[in-house]
């Protein structure tokens, strides 16, 4: 419970940092939050659910933003695309499912990244060597190309995208892991904590992983808008979700068929949606990154 | 030099078998690839005796094996659609390939340098945290998105530059190439920008990082002293000193560039390998999708190891084995 407590004031902490230190940072979290809490309530704020073809009126297919359905019950602030789907809805949705994979990817990217990286820099030898090539092997190749040819051979859809997403990214996380590790282990309170014949389980756990979370902490939020980006991506390419399920790429690319029909808000909308969220994913993981760098801490 | 060289063509290899079985085992053993090449009406024994003519009746180590003795004679198979070899038309698609990433290479470059020597020098002030910024915008911005964007405004906006394909395509030296012709150049010029902006992101950064390193050093201090103009101590003393991490970065600029093209070519309709990648995996041309696979990896192999190299010819402090004198 008092762990608890102290990991919410440090967790303010830093907030209260990023504030003072750099407001426009601040607020992108601000508008990041709000953009989570969002898609989070989708199906409570949104006017239609856009997949569900009871609510979805054919005949208000490619509305322009503002426009007023044909019952007059909904105002499609954004416009709707050719099925006659609010676009804001389906944004919200889509970004619902951008946000639930690639937090998913990332969270076990995180934990199986962050062990092989721990018990690299604890057993050291041979399991060091083995995690680490595998490693090295993996880093010599751009991750959207590792997801691409996973999702090439296995196929669209949900879980495939997020092994495929956990495969390429989970080096990262053990790199840094493994490199934080080796600096801890060398510090006293290693040497004591082992001296107490502790399990190796609580050594790595409750010992080493909390004194190198902080470098995690910031490849995380990194690696979360990459993997929004990917996923996007791929599904554009119809490589990510099945074409039943709500996402962004997809919108992307059914708003690219109307790029000839001046529908363009087909186009922007979604693709503006996503942009706010990885820019801003990224903006508070760079200002993450200068204030727990002890080079550049003032 | 030779030993090291060994080394890595060795691991290398390794590598690459590795790769090539992981690929083999995943495209193959997951279906069964006479139900796209036989119609349903065949009968049991005519399914039979395609799978023998096929060689899939085979244990499937059997099959590895036939399939890495193909590879040992550059045999990637025949695509199901074409019916053309696959080394054929994978070869045919590079030359657009390679001339849409040294494009693309030379725009990040053009943009990448000048605003990431402005930002590392003016480190701290307004124009670098605006730089910065500009530079997590450029890679927030997804990369096929942003193509599209640029065609919505420059093609079929301002009509100012086609939008899809290679254009005219000439000859130099024997290779098809659409940067001899003007038409050419006006083709290539939007899917490079839209390719280029990523990478450019990644220099800006990097430049802007290795020149902040560099100019608090004591040479740069000597320089000052001396009295020599702000201009000639970052282009001749700074500029000079961080040209060992730019090359660095070569290599995963390049990896970039061919990764990245992919969605780059699918999005302008560019005729290259990645656009035959995509329209192999929607046609299922299993062939062609694990000839592309094994192309590229080579490709990476190489382009790491070249640069593992360069690095050590470059700069004289980092030993051939490895370690740091």
């Amino acid at each position: 419970m008092t762990s608890l407590i102290a990991k919410t004031l440090g967790a303010m902490g830093l907030v209260r940092m990023m504030r003072t230190r750099s407001p426009f940072a601040f607020v992108c979290l601000i508008i990041l939050t709000i953009v989570c809490l969002m898609s989070a309530a989708a199906p409570l704020i949104a006017p239609q659910d856009p997949y569900d073809n009871v609510q979805v009126d054919f005949f208000d297919a490619n509305l322009s933003p503002g426009s007023v359905s044909a019952n007059g019950a909904i105002t499609y602030i954004l416009g709707t695309d050719a099925l006659g789907r609010d676009l804001f809805s389906a944004i919200l949705y889509g970004l619902r499912t951008s946000l639930t994979i690639s937090g998913l990817a990332a969270i076990l990217a995180l934990v199986i990244g962050s062990l092989a990286g721990l018990s690299s820099a604890f057993f050291r030898g041979f399991t060091e060597t083995v995690i680490m090539r595998a490693v090295d092997i993996k880093l010599g190749f751009p991750t959207i190309l590792v997801a691409l040819i996973i999702m090439a051979i296995f196929g669209a859809g949900f879980f495939n995208l997020v092994v495929a997403l956990v495969l390429a990214q989970w080096p990262y996380y053990a790199r840094t892991a493994r490199s934080a590790a080796l600096v801890e282990m060398g510090q006293e309170y290693m040497d004591a904590a082992r001296c107490l014949e502790l399990p190796v389980r609580r050594l790595i756990l409750v010992h080493l992983l909390p004194n190198c979370l902080p470098p995690l902490l910031v490849v995380f939020t990194l690696q979360l808008a990459h993997a929004a980006a990917i996923e996007a991506s791929l599904s554009f390419l119809g490589l990510g979700v099945s074409i039943e399920q709500p996402s962004l790429g997809l919108l992307i690319a059914n708003g690219s068929k109307e790029i000839l029909s001046g529908h363009d808000w087909q186009l922007i909308f979604p693709g503006l949606a996503l942009v706010i969220l990885i820019f801003t994913i990224n903006i508070v993981g760079d200002r993450l990154r200068r204030i727990l760098n002890p080079k550049e801490r003032q | 030099m030779a030993a090291y060289l060994l080394q890595r063509v060795s691991q290398a290899v390794i590598v690459l078998l590795l790769v090539s079985l992981l690929i083999f085992m995943g495209v193959y053993a997951i279906g069964d690839p006479l139900e796209l090449l036989i119609s349903p009406e065949t009968t049991e024994q005519d399914m039979a005796l395609a799978r023998a003519a096929l060689g899939l009746d085979k244990p499937i180590w059997v099959q590895y094996w036939l399939y890495l003795k193909g590879l040992l004679h550059g045999d990637l198979g025949v695509s199901f659609v074409y019916n053309t070899p696959t080394i054929e038309l994978i070869l045919q698609r590079l030359p657009a390939t390679v001339e849409l990433g040294l494009v693309a290479f030379l725009f990040s470059l053009i943009i990448g340098l000048p605003l990431g020597l402005i930002a590392g020098y003016y480190s701290d002030k307004p124009v670098d945290d605006a730089i910065m910024n500009g530079s997590i915008f450029m890679f927030s911005l997804p990369n096929f998105w942003q193509g599209l964007l640029l065609i919505l405004v420059f093609a079929v906006s301002l009509n100012w530059m086609p939008a899809g394909d290679r254009g005219e395509v000439g000859t130099f030296l024997g290779i098809p190439t659409s940067l001899v012709t003007l038409d050419g150049w006006r083709h290539i010029f939007l899917p490079a920008f839209n390719l280029a902006l990523f990478n450019a992101a990644l220099i800006i950064r990097l430049t802007r990082s290795s020149i902040q390193e560099v100019m608090s050093s004591e040479y740069i201090r000597y320089a000052r002293a001396k009295g020599l103009t702000n201009r000639r101590i970052l282009l001749r003393h700074a500029f000079r000193n961080i040209q060992i991490p730019l090359v660095t970065v070569l290599g995963l600029e390049l990896g970039n560039l061919l990764a990245y093209g992919i969605i780059t070519e699918t999005v302008f309709d560019w005729p290259g390998m990645g656009q035959l990648l995509i329209n192999s995996i929607r046609l299922s041309d299993r062939p062609v999708v694990v000839g592309y696979l094994l192309v590229v990896v080579t490709l990476f192999i190489i382009i790491n190891m070249v640069v593992d190299v360069l690095y050590t010819l470059l700069d004289p402090r980092i030993k051939i084995d490895g370690g740091r004198a």
